[in-house]
């Protein structure tokens, strides 16, 4: 579905991808583990074009995106729920969603977007209770419900995620994680990053380990797990599992 | 059967992603953990951000045997110490040993590759396989045992050391259906079974894999027609894992490489130039998925060729000739690789030895024998019966301490060696 080959990007003159290789194949979770700093999330942005790709390709079911304006990667498909989940907060929980589709807002019927909508809230109900509220009176759970939701709207095929346990209770975060495997049941393809290398390995097919703009290990989420090396930086070397 | 279609039945495409992928990350890990590497690439002024595909690997130079010798023990290591849970040694030809070090994934990495040779040639949970090969610090034994185990056969680590009357009794009676071991030591159990009255029919013997030595075609009709069995070849190195490398399936025609784990070159071995596809040359192997030491570009010393087209199994992975030599003249006995300069190093070592010495290796009535004939004074030949056995004794002990295998000694007067020289 996705296949990055060689791929460099940055900031003015700092290099932060030094030659980044990746693929996604249909129906997976694909998770990036990393330290603070390791360009991460620069990759996602690099990803769907908010930031130029110096060299290197992406292509995304077999046509090369790289560079190309990010409203037509949403067309494609392949949308971004950025860290920290930047909901509109002086919007009501349903504009938001209703924004989120907005590269479909002239295919759609009343009918279809309802039906979208629905599909929404079928997920997350809470979002159907809150739908006039403003955004920004939502608890830090509910708005990263509601920024996957939006992202949703655009009905995506590949769903990059950028850190959605950030600043959540644990409790949360398991009901994230659960939701996250539920879009894979749905049918979509998931590149998730995360810093809770734990939880993201417990769902993730396979992942990669990136340090200072490179990707030094590649394997299934088993192999991420019984390495040493990830288990001392990520994991804590005496990890023990949050959700107790 | 195929083991893992996700990995043996790839696209093209797709396999060519997964190998840059995991070349691009072996490349970092090496450049930050191993001081060889780091200190290589810098002085060819390699920068690794340059290589975007697997093609890009020309640019690398060659790791070779004298490198891993010169890191001996751990220098090649690319993770701490105390995340090796398995060492190997192979060893070597002269000098100091060539040590593995492998971790709790690369474990099961290897088992996995070698349970696809298995399932390939229709090995199932149902056989008793029985390993007669070394279990020590070759890894032959423990490679093959990890992958039986993996697919749930019956494992019989019998081992190549149990005598040959033994390991035959253990075949009939415990039923094995499988047989591993180096093909020179099948064609020994088959000259036994002949003179002990054992008739193939008695085994339950469907299938045998053979590897670690070069071997022909007409070895392996010999083996299949004496053991009534389908014999395949296999191939593998300790250097880069062990056996499951490569290996035939049900088709015999053609090795093929596990290309998820290693990237497989062949290059003419005088110039380094890379050989195209059914172009003879030298096997240069590079490690994609190995965490303890992984090797860039190890010339192994062995020739074979890459294959055209793909086998009607449905691998779609890339397939290698049978190894047909090496580009050295090293001798590959009982599986065992021995350099004649090992043995020159033991033999001048002694006194009254005129260095002129020859090897044959013998293979008679299935039995294979190392022979070394070594010019001695006429002095000792003759006149110090005591002398002599004393010498001959010492030789070979430090022989079997050097290459860990027997060899026959005999003495020859002088000049004869060298007449036969000038013979030829």
């Amino acid at each position: 579905m996705l296949k990055v080959r060689s791929l460099q990007a940055g900031y003015g003159k700092l290099k932060v991808l030094k030659s980044i290789s990746l693929h996604i194949s249909p129906g997976e979770i694909v998770t990036i583990i990393g330290a603070n700093g390791a360009g991460k999330t620069t990759l996602l942005e690099t990803l769907v074009a908010l930031i130029d790709a110096r060299s290197g390709s992406i292509v995304f079911n077999n046509e090369n995106i790289e560079n190309i304006s990010p409203e037509k990667i949403v067309k494609k498909g392949c949308t971004l729920i950025p860290e920290g989940r930047h909901v509109f907060n002086t919007l009501s929980v349903k504009e938001n969603l209703i924004l989120g589709g907005y590269t479909k807002i002239h295919h759609r019927s009343k009918e279809q977007q309802q039906e979208a909508l629905d599909y929404i809230y079928s997920l997350f109900p809470i979002l159907n209770e809150r739908g006039t509220q403003l955004a920004g009176t939502l608890s830090g759970g509910e708005q990263q419900m509601l920024a996957i939701g939006r992202a949703l709207m655009s009905d995506p095929k590949l769903i990059l995620l950028d850190e959605p346990s950030i600043g959540l209770a644990p409790l949360i975060v398991k009901d994230i994680f659960a939701t996250i495997q539920k879009l894979r049941e749905n049918g979509n393809t998931i590149l998730l990053i995360e810093q809770n290398a734990k939880a993201a390995l417990g769902i993730a097919d396979r992942g990669y380990v990136m340090e200072t703009g490179q990707i030094v290990l590649e394997g299934s989420a088993d192999d991420l797990l019984n390495n040493n090396d990830v288990q001392r930086a990520y994991l804590g070397k005496d990890y023990k599992s949050i959700d107790e | 059967m195929i083991f893992n279609s996700k990995y043996e039945t790839m696209t093209r495409e797709d396999i060519q992603q997964l190998q840059t992928e995991r070349l691009q990350s072996t490349l970092n890990r090496v450049y930050r953990n191993v001081a060889f590497y780091k200190n290589k690439f810098d002085e060819c002024k390699i920068d690794i951000e340059k290589i975007q595909g697997v093609e890009d690997i020309k640019h690398i130079p060659f790791t070779v045997k004298e490198d891993l010798r010169q890191s001996y023990p751990y220098d090649m290591f690319a993770v701490p110490l105390r995340d090796i849970v398995r060492i190997h040694s192979s060893s070597g030809t002269t000098g100091k040993p060539i040590v593995v070090g492998y971790t709790k994934n690369d474990l099961n990495h290897w088992s996995e590759i070698v349970a696809r040779l298995l399932c390939s040639v229709g090995v199932t949970d149902n056989d008793f396989v029985q390993i007669a090969l070394d279990y020590s610090l070759f890894t032959g034994g423990f490679g093959f045992h990890g992958g039986a185990e993996k697919i749930g056969a019956g494992v019989i680590p019998s081992s190549s050391d149990t005598n040959i009357e033994k390991q035959l009794y253990i075949m009939k009676d415990y039923k094995t259906s499988v047989l591993i071991s180096t093909p020179g030591y099948a064609i020994t159990l088959a000259s036994y079974m002949a003179e002990m009255g054992l008739h193939p029919e008695e085994l339950h013997l469907k299938v045998g894999l053979f590897g670690a030595e070069p071997w022909s075609e007409e070895l392996r009709h010999q083996i299949e027609d004496k053991l009534h069995i389908q014999a395949y070849d296999n191939y593998g190195l300790s250097e880069i894992m062990g056996p499951g490398i490569s290996g035939e399936c049900e088709q015999k025609n053609g090795l093929h490489i596990n290309e998820d784990q290693f990237l497989v070159e062949v290059i003419d071995p005088k110039t380094g130039k890379s050989l195209g596809p059914g172009e003879t040359g030298e096997l240069v192997i590079t490690n994609l998925f190995k965490e303890g030491c992984p090797l860039i570009r190890y010339r192994t010393g062995d020739l074979a060729s890459l294959l055209p087209g793909t086998c009607s199994c449905g691998r779609t992975l890339t397939r290698m000739s049978r190894v047909t030599g090496r580009t050295d003249n090293v001798l590959i006995f009982k599986g065992i690789k021995i350099m004649p300069s090992q043995i020159e190093e033991v033999l001048l070592k002694a006194e009254n030895i005129k260095p002129h010495y020859r090897i044959l290796n013998k293979k008679e009535g299935g039995s294979e024998e190392l022979e070394i004939q070594v010019e001695v004074s006429k002095e000792i030949l003759f006149d110090e019966v005591k002398k002599m056995l004393e010498m001959k004794n010492n030789i070979t002990r430090r022989l079997q301490d050097e290459l860990g295998i027997e060899v026959k000694i005999s003495f020859v007067e002088p000049r004869t060696l060298r007449n036969l020289n000038n013979k030829k």
